[in-house]
């Protein structure tokens, strides 16, 4: 069999410990790797059979066998004392929510598969695989039932399912813990947002704060945006008022509002007052539109040129706001008293020549709404004009903020 | 003075926010069985049994207050927190006792859903299977959000027992005497239907279904002074419900003839001297009641077995991503609505034995609640304070001792 050399975790637990002169001292009760000493190996065996459990460190075990159990080549054990280093495998892996960092959801651990490696003649056990699915639940029922051979045998009908240990995230609310397992949720942040979210709300309430606490506050911004809106709320309330608020600043000033909206006065009257001068302003002034009216979907983050600028300008003015490439398409023009007079699509910047004039470029017809226009009316322009973005404008015709299709697309999925 | 309203205005939002998994799990608890057991009731012995209602509204508030209080709290089901901390196998073996009871409870609904429909002259051959390809399809091509709309809708729809009720003209005076004072005849059967009515009101597939609804809507511990009135008054309501239902067929069979009845529809049929609204409204109720069971039972079970278990599962989910799930929950309603059109399928005996499982697994799951409503380390400071731990054991082994009552008389019956 190829697997000769693997063991699970279920066929170590209750497996016998020998001493030097081959008699039975005891049997495994649980194992532990020590994450700041080694991220894989079984670094503690914890045995029973006296009163307390003893530990057996790795260097002590001679070798490992699935038909006869453990060989010690020492045989100085020490009484278990809880080790906060330590990863208890049963204890604190077993049958717990882990992070599949690949498949990107949350699983259950049924099972650990092991491999056993000869290590200056000693055998040492090294974890390989996180086992999910119905083989490992097929393990776990029968362990200590039927012999472990067996086991084995029956199992090979049933496909395996398992997650490389390497790309195992394991969870931990308590802060100080994280650090003692080494845990971080770095790989996190290298996922897509929106597959964060999903992760994040699959998860319980501890769980949760315990990842937005960790993660650098600009992915955080954008998974925090991908959840439920109601999540949304419970998790910053959850979290200390400076790090809501540095989560809070990445947000985009209406996205923040919104959420901010959800809070309880007080909650979200902290979180601002931890929050810098200038997107606080911003989400300040946008606080105070209704929810359901142009100024409370709009947002303030777009580029305006005055009326007279050049193509040069503008290019110029685009480089200047480099962050807010990714989601513009229409530049704003407005005069000596800010009051909006055109748009101008993107695209036609590349056709132009450098020196011309935007006003030139602009749009024949400006569509345009005031602050106060209700929602429903918004998502019937866009509808009726094909928009992609429409600029709002205050009572006095001065451009406010804009809202995009990804702000209609929201409100008609929440309908 | 403004502060207070808009404190108030928040907890009234709030209150809006939660409701669905409290009323929904009450209410759902008066399912066909449900129907049949307090119709037997009423027409058996008249008023008398009025006066239980009361002390089963507070055995079901105790036991849905707590699954409540922990989803808001730890934000995970039932199955999740018994599998995380008692291990696969317990789980395992609840898990499969809890589909084998659902299953059998599935198939009483479609039966309701049958004999209903059969006063209305419909054929079970065209009923049962449109009924189940309906149920299928709402729940997984709806989202659980829109589902739940349904569902509370469908709640309204028991009003129809209220209005029969009154139809019938019962004897108020009576039933508000017999409400309050407790009469105990020493009768075999009158004891085996007081117990049958607390066996049929608190059921295990309620207390999942209760923590998975509370977490999948995502009511915070913030939030739970809202969630807890909401339970509150789903269980009243039920028991209101209840009322009317004994009330009906007290004043409509039990007056002319005290009987024995063997099927709500035939609860249904003797209301029909008293006109054929009252028939039409209670065969209309029963329908309602059989059907919104039969949509939420399969859904529970699949949802509840693969939490436990550790599958993907969720109505969000393709069928691909969650096969366990989707298949489980096939089954469930193909099977439980394939044996209602078998004519020789003994399904009397199979309800009489749902119960008693159900009465097995029941002392199971309220004493894992306790134990994991009481674990400091899950709950801080929402766990059960001593005096209410007192009244939640005293409720737990009242309801166990009952339950078990009645399985070892229905037993007894069957022979």
């Amino acid at each position: 069999m190829a697997d000769t050399n693997l063991l699970y975790f279920t066929e170590l637990v209750s497996m016998p410990v020998y001493d030097l002169k081959g008699r039975r001292i005891g049997r495994i009760k649980d194992a532990a790797v020590v994450p700041l000493v080694h991220p894989a190996r079984i670094d503690r065996f914890l045995m029973g059979g006296t009163e307390a459990f003893l530990v057996i460190r790795y260097d002590q075990v001679a070798s490992i066998n699935l038909n006869r159990g453990i060989d010690l080549n020492d045989e100085q054990l020490v009484p278990y004392h809880d080790d906060e280093y330590m990863l208890r495998i049963a204890r604190d892996l077993f049958d717990q929510q882990i992070i599949d960092v690949n498949g990107r959801k949350v699983v259950r651990v049924n099972d650990i598969t092991m491999e056993v490696r000869k290590d200056q003649g000693r055998d040492t056990l090294s974890v390989l695989e996180v086992d999910i699915g119905v083989r490992s639940i097929f393990r776990r029922l029968l362990q200590g039932v039927v012999p472990p051979r067996l086991i084995r045998r029956l199992q090979h009908r049933i496909p395996p399912n398992s997650i490389r240990w390497d790309l195992a995230n394991v969870v931990e609310p308590d802060p100080l813990r994280r650090l003692r397992l080494n845990i971080s949720y770095s790989r996190l942040e290298e996922m897509h947002p929106a597959d964060l979210a999903d992760i994040v709300e699959e998860l319980g309430p501890a769980e949760r704060g315990a990842i937005f606490e960790t993660i650098d506050s600009e992915v955080a911004a954008d998974a925090l945006t991908e959840i439920d809106p109601k999540m949304q709320a419970s998790i910053l309330e959850s979290l200390e008022p400076e790090k809501a608020a540095d989560i809070v600043e990445e947000m985009s000033p209406d996205e923040a509002a919104d959420l901010l909206n959800e809070l309880e006065d007080e909650t979200s009257e902290e979180i601002l007052d931890e929050m810098d001068a200038a997107p606080k302003g911003e989400v300040r002034e946008l606080l105070e539109f209704e929810e359901d009216s142009a100024g409370g979907l709009m947002n303030t983050e777009y580029v305006s040129l005055h009326e007279n600028a050049s193509v040069m300008d503008a290019l110029a003015a685009l480089r200047g706001n480099e962050d807010l490439l990714e989601s513009l398409n229409t530049l704003f023009l407005v005069d000596a008293e800010e009051k909006l007079c055109g748009v101008i699509p993107l695209a036609r910047l590349f056709i132009a020549s450098g020196g011309a004039k935007l006003k030139d470029l602009s749009a024949e017809t400006l569509i345009q709404v005031t602050v106060d226009e209700h929602q429903d009316r918004v998502t019937e322009l866009f509808d009726k004009y094909n928009l992609l973005t429409l600029p709002v404008v205050d009572e006095d015709g001065k451009l406010a903020g804009v809202i995009t299709a990804d702000d209609i697309i929201s409100v008609l999925r929440a309908k | 003075m403004r502060k207070f309203l808009s404190r108030f205005r928040y907890h009234v939002a709030v209150f809006f926010a939660v409701v669905g998994p409290g009323f929904i799990t009450a209410v759902v608890d008066n399912d066909s069985g449900g129907i049949l057991t307090y119709s037997q009731a009423g027409a058996q012995f008249g008023y008398l049994p009025l006066w239980t209602l009361l002390p089963i509204t507070v055995l079901l508030i105790i036991a849905q207050e707590m699954c409540s209080r922990m989803g808001a709290v730890t934000g995970k089901g039932l199955s999740d927190l018994i599998r995380e901390e008692y291990g696969l196998r317990i789980t395992f073996v609840m898990m499969a006792l809890l589909v084998i009871v659902n299953l059998t409870n599935v198939m009483s609904e479609f039966a309701g859903v049958a004999s209903s429909l059969e006063l209305f002259h419909i054929s079970r051959y065209i009923s049962v299977p449109l009924a189940a390809v309906a149920v299928w399809f709402l729940v997984v091509k709806g989202n659980y959000q829109s589902v739940e709309k349904i569902f509370l809708f469908a709640c309204v729809l028991y009003v129809t027992y209220v209005i029969s009720g009154f139809l019938v003209q019962p004897d108020w005076k009576e039933a508000a005497i017999y409400s309050v004072k407790p009469v105990l005849l020493l009768q075999p059967a009158y004891l085996y239907m007081l117990i049958g009515m607390v066996g049929t009101t608190i059921a295990p597939w309620m207390q999942f279904y209760l923590q998975a609804a509370v977490v999948e809507k995502g009511v915070t511990a913030k939030e739970y002074a809202e969630s807890r009135i909401e339970v509150i008054v789903g269980c009243v309501m039920t028991s209101v419900i209840a009322f009317f239902i004994i009330v009906a067929c007290a004043g409509a069979i039990y007056r002319v003839q005290p009987r024995e009845i063997h099927d709500a529809a035939e609860a249904a049929l003797g209301l029909k001297p008293f006109g054929q609204y009252a028939f039409l409204l209670f065969s209309a109720g029963l329908f309602n009641a059989s059907i919104f069971a039969a949509c939420i039972l399969p859904l529970s079970t699949a949802y509840t077995v693969c939490e436990g278990l550790g599958f993907e599962s969720g109505v969000n989910k393709k069928i691909s991503e969650a096969p366990i799930f989707y298949f489980l929950y096939t089954l469930l309603i193909v099977v439980g609505a394939g044996v209602v059109l078998l004519p020789k399928f003994p399904l009397v005996r199979m309800i009489l034995w749902s119960q008693v499982l159900n009465g097995m697994l029941l002392p199971f799951i309220l004493i894992f609640m306790i134990l994991l409503i009481n674990k400091k380390e899950l709950m801080g400071e929402w766990s059960n304070p001593k005096w209410f731990n007192f009244v939640s054991w005293v409720a737990a082994v009242v309801i166990i001792g009952l339950t078990l009552a009645y399985v070892g008389m229905t037993i007894r019956g069957m022979q």
